[in-house]
Protein backbone atom coordinates (compact mmCIF):
# COMPACT_ATOMS: atom_id res chain seq x y z
CA UNK A 1 0.00 0.00 0.00
CA UNK A 2 2.88 2.58 0.22
CA UNK A 3 3.32 2.94 -3.54
CA UNK A 4 2.65 6.53 -4.53
CA UNK A 5 -0.22 6.26 -6.80
CA UNK A 6 0.80 7.51 -9.60
CA UNK A 7 4.01 7.80 -11.16
CA UNK A 8 5.30 9.16 -14.72
CA UNK A 9 8.05 9.96 -16.27
CA UNK A 10 8.49 11.22 -19.79
CA UNK A 11 5.73 9.71 -21.18
CA UNK A 12 5.12 10.20 -24.92
CA UNK A 13 1.94 9.39 -27.34
CA UNK A 14 2.06 10.03 -31.21
CA UNK A 15 -1.15 9.64 -33.50
CA UNK A 16 0.96 9.71 -37.03
CA UNK A 17 2.34 12.83 -37.05
CA UNK A 18 0.82 14.34 -33.85
CA UNK A 19 2.81 14.59 -30.97
CA UNK A 20 -0.41 13.94 -28.48
CA UNK A 21 1.55 13.49 -25.50
CA UNK A 22 5.38 14.99 -25.33
CA UNK A 23 6.88 14.01 -22.87
CA UNK A 24 5.15 14.28 -19.47
CA UNK A 25 6.39 13.65 -15.92
CA UNK A 26 3.40 14.03 -12.77
CA UNK A 27 3.03 12.50 -10.13
CA UNK A 28 -0.06 11.85 -7.57
CA UNK A 29 0.24 10.87 -3.97
CA UNK A 30 -2.61 8.83 -2.57
CA UNK A 31 -4.72 11.13 0.29
CA UNK A 32 -4.68 13.98 -2.27
CA UNK A 33 -6.59 15.44 -5.46
CA UNK A 34 -4.01 16.11 -8.61
CA UNK A 35 -5.91 18.32 -11.11
CA UNK A 36 -4.81 17.98 -14.96
CA UNK A 37 -5.40 21.67 -15.99
CA UNK A 38 -5.50 22.70 -19.39
CA UNK A 39 -7.53 23.46 -22.65
CA UNK A 40 -9.48 21.10 -25.21
CA UNK A 41 -6.73 18.97 -26.72
CA UNK A 42 -4.23 19.33 -24.54
CA UNK A 43 -3.51 16.09 -24.15
CA UNK A 44 -5.21 15.23 -20.83
CA UNK A 45 -7.21 12.67 -21.81
CA UNK A 46 -4.53 10.99 -23.46
CA UNK A 47 -2.39 11.04 -20.62
CA UNK A 48 -5.33 9.56 -18.62
CA UNK A 49 -5.83 6.79 -21.06
CA UNK A 50 -2.28 5.64 -20.81
CA UNK A 51 -2.29 5.92 -16.83
CA UNK A 52 -5.41 3.55 -17.42
CA UNK A 53 -4.05 1.09 -20.15
CA UNK A 54 -6.30 1.53 -22.90
CA UNK A 55 -3.58 3.04 -24.87
CA UNK A 56 0.37 2.26 -24.47
CA UNK A 57 2.87 5.22 -24.27
CA UNK A 58 5.62 5.52 -27.84
CA UNK A 59 7.90 5.90 -25.02
CA UNK A 60 8.29 6.50 -21.19
CA UNK A 61 7.89 5.11 -18.10
CA UNK A 62 4.34 4.50 -16.45
CA UNK A 63 3.60 3.37 -13.32
CA UNK A 64 0.15 2.84 -11.25
CA UNK A 65 0.22 1.94 -7.86
CA UNK A 66 3.41 0.72 -8.83
CA UNK A 67 2.65 -1.29 -11.55
CA UNK A 68 2.85 -1.53 -14.97
CA UNK A 69 -0.93 -0.36 -16.44
CA UNK A 70 -0.18 -2.52 -19.76
CA UNK A 71 1.50 -5.32 -17.98
CA UNK A 72 -0.10 -5.57 -14.90
CA UNK A 73 -3.84 -4.72 -16.37
CA UNK A 74 -5.57 -7.98 -14.20
CA UNK A 75 -4.09 -6.57 -10.94
CA UNK A 76 -4.90 -2.94 -11.37
CA UNK A 77 -8.21 -3.33 -12.24
CA UNK A 78 -9.75 -4.37 -8.91
CA UNK A 79 -7.71 -1.24 -7.21
CA UNK A 80 -8.47 1.23 -9.76
CA UNK A 81 -11.47 3.60 -10.75
CA UNK A 82 -12.30 4.69 -13.87
CA UNK A 83 -15.02 7.65 -15.09
CA UNK A 84 -14.16 7.89 -18.86
CA UNK A 85 -15.20 11.59 -20.26
CA UNK A 86 -18.81 10.09 -21.48
CA UNK A 87 -20.61 6.77 -22.47
CA UNK A 88 -19.50 3.43 -21.34
CA UNK A 89 -22.98 2.53 -19.96
CA UNK A 90 -25.04 0.34 -22.15
CA UNK A 91 -28.38 2.62 -23.38
CA UNK A 92 -30.72 0.18 -22.24
CA UNK A 93 -29.07 -0.36 -18.86
CA UNK A 94 -30.73 1.22 -15.81
CA UNK A 95 -29.17 3.66 -13.33
CA UNK A 96 -29.51 1.43 -10.86
CA UNK A 97 -28.85 -1.41 -12.32
CA UNK A 98 -26.03 -0.73 -13.82
CA UNK A 99 -24.20 0.60 -10.40
CA UNK A 100 -25.41 -2.47 -8.74
CA UNK A 101 -23.65 -4.96 -11.52
CA UNK A 102 -20.38 -2.75 -11.01
CA UNK A 103 -20.53 -3.07 -8.05
CA UNK A 104 -20.96 -7.06 -8.00
CA UNK A 105 -17.62 -7.27 -10.04
CA UNK A 106 -15.85 -6.48 -6.75
CA UNK A 107 -15.36 -7.85 -3.33
CA UNK A 108 -15.78 -4.85 -1.18
CA UNK A 109 -18.23 -2.58 -2.66
CA UNK A 110 -19.49 0.81 -1.10
CA UNK A 111 -23.31 0.28 -0.91
CA UNK A 112 -25.11 0.84 -4.08
CA UNK A 113 -28.16 2.17 -2.52
CA UNK A 114 -25.92 5.21 -0.69
CA UNK A 115 -24.14 6.42 -3.47
CA UNK A 116 -27.22 6.64 -5.65
CA UNK A 117 -28.89 8.93 -2.48
CA UNK A 118 -25.64 10.80 -2.66
CA UNK A 119 -25.77 11.80 -5.76
CA UNK A 120 -28.96 12.08 -6.17
CA UNK A 121 -30.02 9.59 -8.05
CA UNK A 122 -32.33 7.11 -6.40
CA UNK A 123 -35.48 8.80 -8.46
CA UNK A 124 -34.06 8.10 -11.71
CA UNK A 125 -32.29 4.51 -10.15
CA UNK A 126 -34.94 2.65 -12.92
CA UNK A 127 -34.43 4.88 -15.91
CA UNK A 128 -32.62 3.83 -18.62
CA UNK A 129 -28.96 5.13 -19.39
CA UNK A 130 -30.35 6.86 -22.50
CA UNK A 131 -33.11 9.02 -21.34
CA UNK A 132 -30.82 10.00 -18.52
CA UNK A 133 -29.96 13.65 -18.46
CA UNK A 134 -26.36 14.61 -19.07
CA UNK A 135 -25.75 15.40 -15.76
CA UNK A 136 -27.52 12.39 -14.37
CA UNK A 137 -25.63 10.30 -16.90
CA UNK A 138 -22.14 12.05 -15.72
CA UNK A 139 -23.06 11.12 -11.77
CA UNK A 140 -23.63 7.75 -12.56
CA UNK A 141 -20.17 7.52 -14.35
CA UNK A 142 -18.75 9.07 -11.51
CA UNK A 143 -20.73 6.47 -8.68
CA UNK A 144 -19.27 3.52 -10.86
CA UNK A 145 -15.86 4.81 -10.62
CA UNK A 146 -16.08 4.66 -6.65
CA UNK A 147 -18.18 2.00 -6.34
CA UNK A 148 -15.10 -0.72 -6.23
CA UNK A 149 -13.44 0.63 -3.34
CA UNK A 150 -10.43 1.40 -5.48
CA UNK A 151 -7.11 2.71 -4.39
CA UNK A 152 -7.25 5.61 -7.15
CA UNK A 153 -9.55 6.75 -9.23
CA UNK A 154 -8.97 8.63 -12.56
CA UNK A 155 -11.96 11.38 -13.27
CA UNK A 156 -12.39 12.57 -16.29
CA UNK A 157 -14.07 15.52 -16.63
CA UNK A 158 -16.09 15.21 -13.89
CA UNK A 159 -18.66 17.40 -13.49
CA UNK A 160 -18.65 18.78 -17.47
CA UNK A 161 -22.01 19.86 -17.64
CA UNK A 162 -23.17 19.31 -14.21
CA UNK A 163 -25.23 22.06 -12.35
CA UNK A 164 -24.16 23.69 -9.24
CA UNK A 165 -25.85 21.49 -7.17
CA UNK A 166 -24.44 18.53 -8.64
CA UNK A 167 -21.26 19.94 -8.94
CA UNK A 168 -20.96 20.22 -4.80
CA UNK A 169 -22.15 16.58 -4.80
CA UNK A 170 -19.21 15.26 -7.18
CA UNK A 171 -16.94 17.41 -5.36
CA UNK A 172 -18.22 16.46 -1.57
CA UNK A 173 -17.47 12.63 -2.60
CA UNK A 174 -13.66 13.58 -4.04
CA UNK A 175 -13.00 15.45 -0.92
CA UNK A 176 -14.39 12.18 0.69
CA UNK A 177 -12.22 10.04 -1.29
CA UNK A 178 -9.30 11.89 -0.45
CA UNK A 179 -10.03 11.95 3.25
CA UNK A 180 -10.43 8.19 3.17
CA UNK A 181 -7.03 8.09 1.49
CA UNK A 182 -7.68 7.48 -2.28
CA UNK A 183 -5.35 8.77 -4.72
CA UNK A 184 -7.69 11.13 -7.12
CA UNK A 185 -6.47 12.19 -10.51
CA UNK A 186 -8.94 14.45 -12.55
CA UNK A 187 -9.00 16.30 -15.55
CA UNK A 188 -10.55 19.23 -15.75
CA UNK A 189 -10.72 22.58 -17.75
CA UNK A 190 -12.44 24.32 -14.81
CA UNK A 191 -10.19 26.75 -13.11
CA UNK A 192 -12.67 26.98 -10.21
CA UNK A 193 -12.63 23.49 -9.35
CA UNK A 194 -8.88 22.84 -9.36
CA UNK A 195 -8.53 26.09 -7.56
CA UNK A 196 -11.22 24.38 -5.06
CA UNK A 197 -10.68 20.84 -5.25
CA UNK A 198 -6.98 19.72 -6.17
CA UNK A 199 -3.94 19.64 -3.54
CA UNK A 200 -1.78 19.94 -6.72
CA UNK A 201 -2.53 21.11 -10.12
CA UNK A 202 -0.88 20.19 -13.06
CA UNK A 203 -1.17 22.20 -16.29
CA UNK A 204 -0.58 20.25 -19.19
CA UNK A 205 -0.53 22.58 -23.00
CA UNK A 206 0.32 21.53 -26.42
CA UNK A 207 1.22 17.91 -24.58
CA UNK A 208 3.23 19.21 -22.22
CA UNK A 209 3.55 19.96 -18.80
CA UNK A 210 3.96 23.86 -17.86
CA UNK A 211 3.50 24.39 -14.83
CA UNK A 212 2.90 22.41 -11.52
CA UNK A 213 2.03 22.62 -7.78
CA UNK A 214 -0.22 23.91 -5.49
CA UNK A 215 -3.04 26.30 -6.48
CA UNK A 216 -1.63 28.50 -4.04
CA UNK A 217 2.22 27.99 -5.72
CA UNK A 218 0.84 28.99 -8.84
CA UNK A 219 -1.31 31.95 -7.66
CA UNK A 220 2.02 32.99 -5.99
CA UNK A 221 1.78 35.78 -3.85
CA UNK A 222 2.06 38.48 -6.61
CA UNK A 223 -0.93 40.80 -5.96
CA UNK A 224 -2.44 43.26 -8.47
CA UNK A 225 -4.71 46.24 -8.91
CA UNK A 226 -7.79 45.82 -10.85
CA UNK A 227 -9.97 48.68 -12.69
CA UNK A 228 -12.52 49.47 -14.90
CA UNK A 229 -12.85 53.21 -16.65
CA UNK A 230 -15.42 54.15 -19.69
CA UNK A 231 -12.99 56.94 -20.25
CA UNK A 232 -10.22 56.33 -22.19
CA UNK A 233 -6.85 55.49 -20.31
CA UNK A 234 -3.54 56.30 -21.72
CA UNK A 235 -1.33 53.65 -20.26
CA UNK A 236 2.11 54.83 -20.66
CA UNK A 237 1.65 58.40 -19.08
CA UNK A 238 -0.22 56.26 -16.39
CA UNK A 239 2.69 53.80 -16.07
CA UNK A 240 4.99 56.76 -15.86
CA UNK A 241 2.79 57.86 -12.61
CA UNK A 242 3.68 54.84 -11.19
CA UNK A 243 6.14 53.79 -8.17
CA UNK A 244 8.99 51.93 -10.12
CA UNK A 245 8.26 48.40 -11.60
CA UNK A 246 4.38 48.75 -11.74
CA UNK A 247 3.07 48.94 -15.10
CA UNK A 248 -0.38 49.09 -16.25
CA UNK A 249 -2.05 47.09 -18.85
CA UNK A 250 -5.56 46.72 -20.52
CA UNK A 251 -7.33 43.52 -20.32
CA UNK A 252 -10.80 43.34 -22.84
CA UNK A 253 -13.53 45.24 -22.10
CA UNK A 254 -12.06 48.67 -20.14
CA UNK A 255 -10.83 46.59 -17.60
CA UNK A 256 -6.99 47.81 -16.42
CA UNK A 257 -4.50 46.20 -14.28
CA UNK A 258 -1.59 47.62 -12.85
CA UNK A 259 1.25 45.10 -11.35
CA UNK A 260 4.75 44.56 -10.59
CA UNK A 261 6.71 41.26 -11.69
CA UNK A 262 6.78 39.98 -8.04
CA UNK A 263 5.76 43.00 -6.51
CA UNK A 264 3.00 43.28 -3.71
CA UNK A 265 0.37 45.67 -4.01
CA UNK A 266 1.00 49.00 -1.42
CA UNK A 267 -0.82 51.84 -0.03
CA UNK A 268 1.55 53.95 -2.13
CA UNK A 269 0.37 52.47 -5.53
CA UNK A 270 -3.54 52.68 -4.89
CA UNK A 271 -2.41 56.43 -3.80
CA UNK A 272 -0.34 56.78 -7.36
CA UNK A 273 -3.13 55.18 -9.58
CA UNK A 274 -6.21 57.09 -7.66
CA UNK A 275 -4.09 60.69 -8.27
CA UNK A 276 -3.35 60.24 -11.66
CA UNK A 277 -6.60 59.29 -12.76
CA UNK A 278 -7.72 62.45 -10.79
CA UNK A 279 -5.16 64.25 -12.78
CA UNK A 280 -6.65 63.19 -15.94
CA UNK A 281 -10.47 63.10 -15.15
CA UNK A 282 -10.70 59.50 -14.92
CA UNK A 283 -13.26 57.47 -13.04
CA UNK A 284 -11.96 54.82 -11.94
CA UNK A 285 -14.98 52.25 -10.75
CA UNK A 286 -14.76 48.34 -9.51
CA UNK A 287 -11.72 49.58 -8.44
CA UNK A 288 -9.75 46.41 -6.19
CA UNK A 289 -6.79 44.77 -5.35
CA UNK A 290 -6.25 41.34 -5.66
CA UNK A 291 -4.09 37.53 -5.82
CA UNK A 292 -3.37 36.48 -9.11
CA UNK A 293 -5.92 33.88 -9.92
CA UNK A 294 -5.37 30.87 -11.02
CA UNK A 295 -7.15 31.76 -14.19
CA UNK A 296 -4.56 34.43 -14.63
CA UNK A 297 -1.92 32.04 -14.25
CA UNK A 298 -3.34 29.59 -16.50
CA UNK A 299 -4.16 32.21 -19.36
CA UNK A 300 -0.56 32.96 -18.99
CA UNK A 301 0.61 29.75 -19.28
CA UNK A 302 -1.10 28.78 -22.26
CA UNK A 303 -1.71 31.85 -24.17
CA UNK A 304 -5.03 33.51 -24.95
CA UNK A 305 -6.00 32.85 -28.19
CA UNK A 306 -8.98 30.34 -29.43
CA UNK A 307 -7.03 27.42 -30.73
CA UNK A 308 -8.75 24.49 -32.67
CA UNK A 309 -8.98 21.62 -30.55
CA UNK B 1 -32.62 19.80 2.01
CA UNK B 2 -31.75 15.82 3.25
CA UNK B 3 -28.86 15.15 5.11
CA UNK B 4 -25.22 14.22 3.79
CA UNK B 5 -24.81 10.67 5.09
CA UNK B 6 -21.41 9.94 4.65
CA UNK B 7 -19.79 6.59 2.58
CA UNK B 8 -16.78 4.99 3.64
CA UNK B 9 -14.57 5.45 0.80
CA UNK B 10 -11.40 3.81 2.82
CA UNK B 11 -9.71 1.70 0.03
CA UNK B 12 -10.79 -2.08 -0.17
CA UNK B 13 -10.17 -3.18 -2.91
CA UNK B 14 -10.93 -6.70 -4.53
CA UNK B 15 -12.44 -8.72 -7.43
CA UNK B 16 -15.38 -10.87 -6.69
CA UNK B 17 -15.08 -14.67 -8.05
CA UNK B 18 -14.98 -14.91 -11.51
CA UNK B 19 -18.48 -17.04 -11.56
CA UNK B 20 -20.40 -14.03 -9.31
CA UNK B 21 -19.11 -11.57 -12.08
CA UNK B 22 -19.94 -13.89 -15.16
CA UNK B 23 -23.50 -14.42 -13.68
CA UNK B 24 -24.28 -10.77 -12.87
CA UNK B 25 -22.75 -9.47 -16.30
CA UNK B 26 -24.62 -12.18 -17.98
CA UNK B 27 -27.81 -11.04 -16.17
CA UNK B 28 -27.47 -7.72 -17.31
CA UNK B 29 -27.00 -8.85 -21.33
CA UNK B 30 -29.84 -11.16 -20.76
CA UNK B 31 -32.06 -7.97 -19.34
CA UNK B 32 -30.98 -5.64 -21.63
CA UNK B 33 -31.96 -8.16 -24.74
CA UNK B 34 -35.29 -8.97 -23.45
CA UNK B 35 -35.97 -5.15 -23.07
CA UNK B 36 -35.07 -4.49 -26.67
CA UNK B 37 -38.67 -4.13 -28.74
CA UNK B 38 -36.69 -4.67 -32.44
CA UNK B 39 -34.37 -7.44 -30.51
CA UNK B 40 -37.85 -9.12 -29.53
CA UNK B 41 -39.22 -8.67 -33.13
CA UNK B 42 -36.24 -10.78 -34.72
CA UNK B 43 -36.10 -13.46 -32.10
CA UNK B 44 -39.29 -14.21 -31.49
CA UNK B 45 -42.26 -12.67 -33.21
CA UNK B 46 -40.81 -13.33 -36.77
CA UNK B 47 -40.01 -16.76 -36.08
CA UNK B 48 -43.59 -17.22 -34.42
CA UNK B 49 -45.31 -15.86 -37.29
CA UNK B 50 -43.54 -17.63 -40.10
CA UNK B 51 -44.09 -20.58 -38.48
CA UNK B 52 -48.31 -20.11 -37.81
CA UNK B 53 -48.51 -18.43 -41.16
CA UNK B 54 -46.55 -20.86 -42.99
CA UNK B 55 -47.65 -24.17 -41.39
CA UNK B 56 -51.46 -22.67 -41.66
CA UNK B 57 -51.90 -21.80 -45.56
CA UNK B 58 -50.10 -22.52 -48.85
CA UNK B 59 -47.85 -19.77 -49.51
CA UNK B 60 -45.07 -21.70 -50.13
CA UNK B 61 -45.00 -25.22 -51.58
CA UNK B 62 -43.14 -27.15 -48.75
CA UNK B 63 -43.29 -30.56 -50.82
CA UNK B 64 -46.15 -31.61 -48.11
CA UNK B 65 -49.30 -31.20 -47.19
CA UNK B 66 -51.19 -30.69 -44.18
CA UNK B 67 -50.83 -28.48 -41.40
CA UNK B 68 -49.45 -30.80 -39.07
CA UNK B 69 -46.93 -31.94 -42.08
CA UNK B 70 -46.10 -28.77 -42.44
CA UNK B 71 -45.24 -28.20 -39.53
CA UNK B 72 -43.23 -30.58 -38.75
CA UNK B 73 -40.89 -29.43 -41.48
CA UNK B 74 -40.60 -25.78 -40.40
CA UNK B 75 -40.03 -26.01 -36.96
CA UNK B 76 -36.49 -27.61 -37.13
CA UNK B 77 -36.10 -24.66 -39.60
CA UNK B 78 -37.51 -21.71 -37.48
CA UNK B 79 -35.35 -23.33 -34.18
CA UNK B 80 -32.04 -22.32 -36.82
CA UNK B 81 -33.50 -19.25 -37.75
CA UNK B 82 -33.77 -18.53 -33.63
CA UNK B 83 -30.22 -19.52 -33.21
CA UNK B 84 -29.34 -17.27 -36.30
CA UNK B 85 -31.25 -14.27 -34.70
CA UNK B 86 -29.95 -14.89 -31.29
CA UNK B 87 -26.60 -15.54 -32.01
CA UNK B 88 -25.61 -13.47 -34.77
CA UNK B 89 -28.39 -10.16 -35.44
CA UNK B 90 -28.50 -9.65 -32.03
CA UNK B 91 -24.94 -10.12 -30.47
CA UNK B 92 -23.72 -8.18 -34.18
CA UNK B 93 -25.94 -4.88 -33.17
CA UNK B 94 -25.75 -5.01 -29.34
CA UNK B 95 -21.70 -5.68 -29.45
CA UNK B 96 -21.32 -3.18 -32.08
CA UNK B 97 -23.46 -0.68 -30.11
CA UNK B 98 -21.69 -1.17 -26.93
CA UNK B 99 -18.46 -0.39 -29.16
CA UNK B 100 -19.73 2.52 -30.50
CA UNK B 101 -20.61 3.91 -26.86
CA UNK B 102 -17.68 2.83 -25.36
CA UNK B 103 -18.89 0.14 -22.56
CA UNK B 104 -16.39 -2.27 -23.99
CA UNK B 105 -13.32 -0.16 -23.29
CA UNK B 106 -15.73 0.54 -19.96
CA UNK B 107 -15.98 -2.94 -18.75
CA UNK B 108 -11.90 -3.31 -19.73
CA UNK B 109 -11.29 -1.43 -16.53
CA UNK B 110 -13.44 -2.99 -14.75
CA UNK B 111 -12.18 -6.28 -12.97
CA UNK B 112 -14.53 -8.40 -15.60
CA UNK B 113 -11.90 -9.82 -17.97
CA UNK B 114 -12.65 -10.62 -21.28
CA UNK B 115 -13.17 -14.28 -20.84
CA UNK B 116 -15.61 -13.00 -18.42
CA UNK B 117 -17.34 -10.89 -20.71
CA UNK B 118 -17.42 -13.19 -23.52
CA UNK B 119 -18.55 -16.49 -21.13
CA UNK B 120 -21.05 -13.81 -20.15
CA UNK B 121 -22.47 -13.21 -23.83
CA UNK B 122 -22.63 -16.85 -24.37
CA UNK B 123 -24.59 -17.52 -21.33
CA UNK B 124 -27.46 -14.79 -22.63
CA UNK B 125 -27.03 -15.77 -25.80
CA UNK B 126 -27.92 -19.17 -24.29
CA UNK B 127 -30.64 -18.08 -21.44
CA UNK B 128 -32.12 -16.36 -25.19
CA UNK B 129 -32.38 -19.14 -27.05
CA UNK B 130 -33.61 -21.65 -24.04
CA UNK B 131 -36.71 -19.17 -24.44
CA UNK B 132 -37.07 -19.36 -28.16
CA UNK B 133 -37.09 -22.91 -27.88
CA UNK B 134 -39.68 -23.44 -25.63
CA UNK B 135 -41.76 -21.17 -27.67
CA UNK B 136 -41.41 -22.15 -30.78
CA UNK B 137 -41.36 -25.69 -29.63
CA UNK B 138 -44.71 -25.12 -28.42
CA UNK B 139 -46.08 -23.42 -31.24
CA UNK B 140 -44.95 -26.07 -33.58
CA UNK B 141 -46.32 -28.76 -31.03
CA UNK B 142 -49.50 -26.99 -31.09
CA UNK B 143 -49.82 -26.93 -34.75
CA UNK B 144 -49.28 -31.01 -34.63
CA UNK B 145 -45.11 -31.26 -35.26
CA UNK B 146 -44.20 -34.49 -33.77
CA UNK B 147 -40.63 -35.01 -33.28
CA UNK B 148 -39.26 -38.06 -32.84
CA UNK B 149 -35.14 -37.38 -32.31
CA UNK B 150 -34.40 -40.54 -30.07
CA UNK B 151 -31.54 -39.84 -27.34
CA UNK B 152 -29.25 -39.48 -30.71
CA UNK B 153 -31.43 -37.46 -32.29
CA UNK B 154 -31.81 -34.99 -29.31
CA UNK B 155 -27.79 -34.87 -28.46
CA UNK B 156 -27.29 -33.80 -32.65
CA UNK B 157 -30.07 -31.39 -31.67
CA UNK B 158 -27.80 -29.63 -28.95
CA UNK B 159 -24.34 -30.29 -30.74
CA UNK B 160 -26.07 -28.34 -33.83
CA UNK B 161 -27.65 -25.32 -31.42
CA UNK B 162 -24.42 -25.53 -29.49
CA UNK B 163 -21.66 -25.56 -33.12
CA UNK B 164 -24.21 -22.95 -34.65
CA UNK B 165 -24.06 -20.61 -31.75
CA UNK B 166 -20.43 -20.72 -32.11
CA UNK B 167 -20.82 -20.10 -35.47
CA UNK B 168 -23.17 -17.52 -35.60
CA UNK B 169 -21.49 -15.58 -32.60
CA UNK B 170 -18.34 -15.59 -34.23
CA UNK B 171 -19.50 -13.77 -37.24
CA UNK B 172 -21.17 -11.49 -35.08
CA UNK B 173 -18.18 -10.06 -33.27
CA UNK B 174 -16.03 -9.90 -35.98
CA UNK B 175 -18.79 -7.92 -38.01
CA UNK B 176 -19.19 -5.87 -34.64
CA UNK B 177 -15.47 -5.58 -33.89
CA UNK B 178 -14.51 -4.55 -37.24
CA UNK B 179 -17.71 -2.07 -39.12
CA UNK B 180 -19.29 1.18 -37.87
CA UNK B 181 -22.21 0.32 -35.10
CA UNK B 182 -24.82 1.90 -38.16
CA UNK B 183 -23.13 -0.42 -40.65
CA UNK B 184 -23.46 -3.37 -38.27
CA UNK B 185 -27.13 -2.56 -37.59
CA UNK B 186 -27.66 -2.65 -41.43
CA UNK B 187 -25.55 -5.36 -42.50
CA UNK B 188 -26.44 -7.50 -39.53
CA UNK B 189 -30.16 -7.07 -40.49
CA UNK B 190 -29.61 -7.76 -44.09
CA UNK B 191 -27.60 -10.78 -43.64
CA UNK B 192 -31.03 -12.82 -41.52
CA UNK B 193 -33.08 -11.73 -44.42
CA UNK B 194 -30.59 -13.11 -47.14
CA UNK B 195 -30.20 -16.77 -44.84
CA UNK B 196 -33.89 -16.44 -44.36
CA UNK B 197 -34.90 -16.41 -47.81
CA UNK B 198 -31.96 -18.45 -49.62
CA UNK B 199 -31.10 -20.77 -46.35
CA UNK B 200 -33.45 -23.45 -46.62
CA UNK B 201 -34.97 -22.31 -43.54
CA UNK B 202 -38.40 -22.62 -44.60
CA UNK B 203 -38.00 -23.64 -48.08
CA UNK B 204 -36.66 -26.83 -48.86
CA UNK B 205 -33.38 -27.51 -50.37
CA UNK B 206 -34.93 -29.59 -52.88
CA UNK B 207 -37.36 -26.90 -54.38
CA UNK B 208 -33.94 -24.94 -54.84
CA UNK B 209 -32.34 -25.38 -58.79
CA UNK B 210 -29.12 -26.72 -59.23
CA UNK B 211 -27.14 -24.15 -59.01
CA UNK B 212 -28.34 -22.42 -55.99
CA UNK B 213 -28.51 -25.67 -53.96
CA UNK B 214 -24.75 -26.16 -54.09
CA UNK B 215 -24.27 -22.42 -53.40
CA UNK B 216 -26.15 -22.72 -50.32
CA UNK B 217 -24.99 -25.52 -48.75
CA UNK B 218 -21.99 -24.68 -47.44
CA UNK B 219 -24.27 -21.93 -45.48
CA UNK B 220 -24.10 -22.34 -41.50
CA UNK B 221 -27.93 -21.50 -41.73
CA UNK B 222 -28.38 -23.88 -44.47
CA UNK B 223 -25.99 -26.66 -42.43
CA UNK B 224 -27.84 -25.99 -38.89
CA UNK B 225 -31.49 -25.78 -40.61
CA UNK B 226 -30.73 -29.28 -42.56
CA UNK B 227 -29.07 -31.13 -39.42
CA UNK B 228 -31.92 -29.79 -37.46
CA UNK B 229 -34.21 -31.47 -39.62
CA UNK B 230 -32.96 -34.89 -39.49
CA UNK B 231 -31.43 -34.71 -35.82
CA UNK B 232 -35.28 -34.23 -35.05
CA UNK B 233 -37.00 -35.66 -37.53
CA UNK B 234 -35.15 -39.69 -36.76
CA UNK B 235 -32.89 -38.52 -39.58
CA UNK B 236 -29.51 -39.75 -40.53
CA UNK B 237 -26.85 -38.17 -37.74
CA UNK B 238 -25.58 -34.62 -39.23
CA UNK B 239 -22.28 -35.24 -38.99
CA UNK B 240 -21.21 -32.88 -42.44
CA UNK B 241 -24.14 -30.05 -41.10
CA UNK B 242 -22.02 -30.23 -38.11
CA UNK B 243 -18.42 -30.38 -39.50
CA UNK B 244 -20.09 -27.37 -41.72
CA UNK B 245 -20.54 -25.23 -38.55
CA UNK B 246 -17.60 -26.13 -37.01
CA UNK B 247 -15.42 -25.03 -39.53
CA UNK B 248 -17.31 -21.37 -39.97
CA UNK B 249 -17.12 -21.35 -35.70
CA UNK B 250 -13.53 -22.02 -36.90
CA UNK B 251 -12.80 -19.39 -39.50
CA UNK B 252 -15.44 -16.95 -37.86
CA UNK B 253 -13.23 -17.46 -34.38
CA UNK B 254 -10.10 -16.61 -35.60
CA UNK B 255 -10.79 -13.82 -37.70
CA UNK B 256 -12.54 -12.21 -34.88
CA UNK B 257 -9.47 -12.47 -32.48
CA UNK B 258 -7.55 -11.24 -35.01
CA UNK B 259 -9.44 -8.42 -35.81
CA UNK B 260 -11.40 -7.39 -32.99
CA UNK B 261 -11.19 -3.83 -31.78
CA UNK B 262 -12.49 -2.88 -28.53
CA UNK B 263 -13.14 0.84 -29.85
Amino acid sequence: MGETGLDLADVVKRYGDTLAVAGVSLTAERGAVTALLGPNGAGKTTTLEICEGFRRPDSGRVRVLGLDPARDAAELRPRVGVMPQSGGVPSGARAGEWLRLVARFHAHPVPPGALLERLALTSCARTPFRRLSGGQQQRLSLAAAVVGRPELVFLDEPTAGLDPQSRHAAWEIVRELRAAGVAVVLTTHYLEEAERLADRVVVIDRGRVAAAGTPAELTGSVSRLRFSSRDPVDLAALTTALPAGFAARALSGGQYVVEAPGGAVGPELIAAVAAWCASRGVLAEDLRIGRRTLEDAFLELTGHELREP
Amino acid sequence: MTTIRAIDFTPRPGAAPLGRMVLAQAGMELRVLLRNGEQLLLTLVIPVLLLVLLATTSFVDLGVDGTAARAAFLTPGVLALAVLSTAFTGQAIGTGFERRYGVLKRLGATPLSRFGLLAAKVLAVLAVQGIQVAVLAGVGLALGWRPAPGAAGLAAALLLVAAGTAAFGSLALLMAGTLRAEATLAAANLVYVLLLGLGGVVVPLDAYPEALRAAVAPLPITALAEGMRDALGGGPFPLAQLAVLACWAALGGALAARFFRWE
